[in-house]
């Protein structure tokens, strides 16, 4: 039944198009009201005293809605976990790919995986009673809840992304170019350090890209270790409240309507600007590079 | 397959008629405070009332108004007074909201056991949270920077403490938390910090109160008598960190949110109260 097959076709390209668009439109649809409500905020407040204000006040009369504080407390802990989890996370895909045996690289590459599986709560709470307290006690802050448990938390969350994306990246660099160097006697160390990593830089760079996209938005584990003080803050031992976790926070009292109402959404446009900024990095850096 | 979606259709009957069955539910929403309290009112007047099924959640005063505001809930707790704000929009909605006063609560500063300040004036306490005093030596403890811990903005613990202690009632000052203070997100929060950082101080509701943290006694003034936060001196008002609790419904209750109300101002509901160690409005 030639028509029935074709109608078939026809049915299955339409639908998978219709999802395909859906996709972009719901993206559009969610862009558009994030914009509606966030502008409303800047019919009282100006834009420089939003994005520049050191004093995050929302609930008081009248408000204050300087955000400078929780930009400043979303880049110190993202800059922290970065610091941590790209030289662990490129560390360990390069062994993964290249120098461990076959076996033990499938129990890690599960084992990579399952750490992506664990819900983030569930790793704040793990922060809480483990990282929190050990910072405390040998660093000798005030107290644990602090920028560097955030880093330290969230490191665990990017690794994954970081590691399986970096690992696939490694993985097809073609086997041509390491049987060339190879052949020109160099050690295994200086393949890897030479040949390969230049070879996969693109697939890296987007990887540790992603891990921070993914750090960025993160939530519930960051609004549970890091104490959420809105000050400004002075170092990775102090505690910092985030752009996430401020809206998370506050979400649930805002009176709809409200200079505090609409202050959330534009921190929700400024968060939305910032990871859609690493994502074009990362597809930049990959497009660059493919051609 | 004609079975197979017979069945399905027969399911879907079955929950739509438990549902149904399930017409006699309330949901009571609001102040983390009150949680533990209003939990415990639903228990016991569930027990009598087998029928009636109450669903109790929390998530901050603010919360629970917003929620009865947008009519997702039929009781709201709140452990501060509704705004002339929040109202206006209620009755924008349609929505009239009924007041109703079922307890009292102190609300207890709290320290690590360890930290040897057992008593603070009103006015060190206001220097304190909002950052002008930052050392315990300067209030006669150990030399260590003061930690201050806080609730989240959605809470009314968090405005009434403000209102009260750093603003000391009077509306035109302009005193706030110091943008130091850590904000948690919960009383457990505040006491699970607390327990493990000699250096902290938080508040929450007496009820919360436990032998892992020590409860500050507190004086109007530094002239005046100190007193603990305890049913008795609540009550007296000695204490003077203390508050009325808040139910609120749409419009005066009818039904079954009649019966709830009616439950906790009987003897009885103002029991549990006393039980859940906050102060009844009714002997």
């Amino acid at each position: 039944m030639p028509s029935g097959r074709k109608l078939k076709e026809i049915f299955f390209e339409t639908a998978i198009r219709a999802s395909g668009v859906a996709s972009i439109f719901i993206v559009g649809l969610i862009f558009f009201f994030l914009f509606k409500e966030g502008i409303m905020l800047f019919q009282t407040q100006k834009l420089s005293g939003f994005l520049f204000g050191k004093n995050w006040y929302p609930i008081s009369e009248p408000g204050e809605f300087g955000i400078l504080p929780l930009i400043s407390g979303t880049i110190l802990v993202t800059l922290g976990a970065a610091v941590l989890s790209v030289p662990l996370g490129i560390a360990a895909a390069i062994y993964i790919a290249e120098v461990a045996p076959p076996q033990s690289k499938e129990i890690l590459k599960s084992g990579v995986e399952l750490l992506a599986a664990i819900p983030s709560v569930v790793l704040g709470f793990i922060g809480i009673v483990t990282v929190v307290p050990w910072i405390k006690n040998t660093f000798h802050a005030p107290t644990g809840l602090t920028a560097f448990a955030g880093a330290v938390v969230l490191a665990f969350m990017a690794m994954p992304t970081i590691v399986s994306i970096a690992e696939d990246a490694l993985y097809s660099v073609p086997k041509t170019y390491k049987e060339g160097a190879y052949a020109l006697g160099a050690t295994q160390w200086q393949t890897i350090w030479r040949v390969v990593l230049p070879a996969a830089s693109s697939g890296i760079v987007a990887a540790v890209m992603l891990g921070i996209g993914r750090v960025v938005g993160e939530t519930m584990a960051v609004m549970m270790v890091t104490g959420n003080s809105p000050s400004m803050p002075r170092g990775i031992f102090y505690p910092v409240r985030t752009l996430t976790a401020t809206i998370a926070a506050e979400m649930g009292e805002t009176v709809r309507g409200s200079d505090h109402y609409f202050s959330l959404f534009a921190i929700g446009i400024v968060l939305f600007v910032i990871t859609f900024a690493v994502n074009m990095t990362a597809d930049l850096v990959v497009h660059r590079k493919r051609k | 397959m004609m079975k197979k979606i017979l069945a399905v259709i027969a399911g879907m009957t079955l929950c739509a008629a438990a549902f149904a069955e399930n017409v006699h539910s309330l949901q009571v929403k609001g102040s983390d405070t009150m949680v533990n309290l209003s939990q415990a009112w639903a228990e016991e007047f569930m027990r009598k009332n087998p029928d009636l099924f109450i669903a109790v959640t929390g998530g901050g005063s603010g919360t629970g108004l917003a929620a009865l505001i947008s009519g997702t809930c039929d009781v709201a707790n709140s452990s501060r007074r509704m705004k002339d704000r929040e109202r206006a929009l209620a009755e924008k909605k349609g929505v009239h909201p009924a007041e109703f006063k079922p307890a009292l609560d102190g609300i207890a500063v709290v320290v690590n056991p360890k930290n040897p300040v057992s008593r603070l004036a009103m006015e060190e306490l206001a220097g304190i949270f909002a950052g002008k005093i930052k050392n315990w030596k300067d209030v006669g403890g150990k030399d260590a920077k003061i930690v201050i811990l806080s609730r989240e903005v959605n809470s009314g613990t968090h405005v009434y403490f403000k209102e009260r202690v750093l603003r000391r009632g009077d509306p035109n000052a302009r005193e706030e938390f110091s943008p130091e203070a850590l904000l948690l997100p919960s009383s457990q929060a505040i006491a699970d910090e607390v327990t493990q950082n000699d250096a902290a101080i938080g508040y929450y509701g007496m009820g919360y109160l436990s032998p892992a943290q020590k409860a500050l006694s507190v004086a109007g003034d530094k002239n005046s008598e100190y007193a603990a936060p305890t049913v008795q001196n609540v009550v007296s008002g000695r204490y003077p960190i203390s508050r009325p609790l808040y139910l609120y419904t749409n419009g005066e209750p009818r039904g079954a949110v009649k019966a709830f109300l009616d439950f906790i101002f009987s003897a009885e509901g103002q029991e549990v109260v006393s039980k859940m160690d906050f102060v009844p409005v009714k002997n």
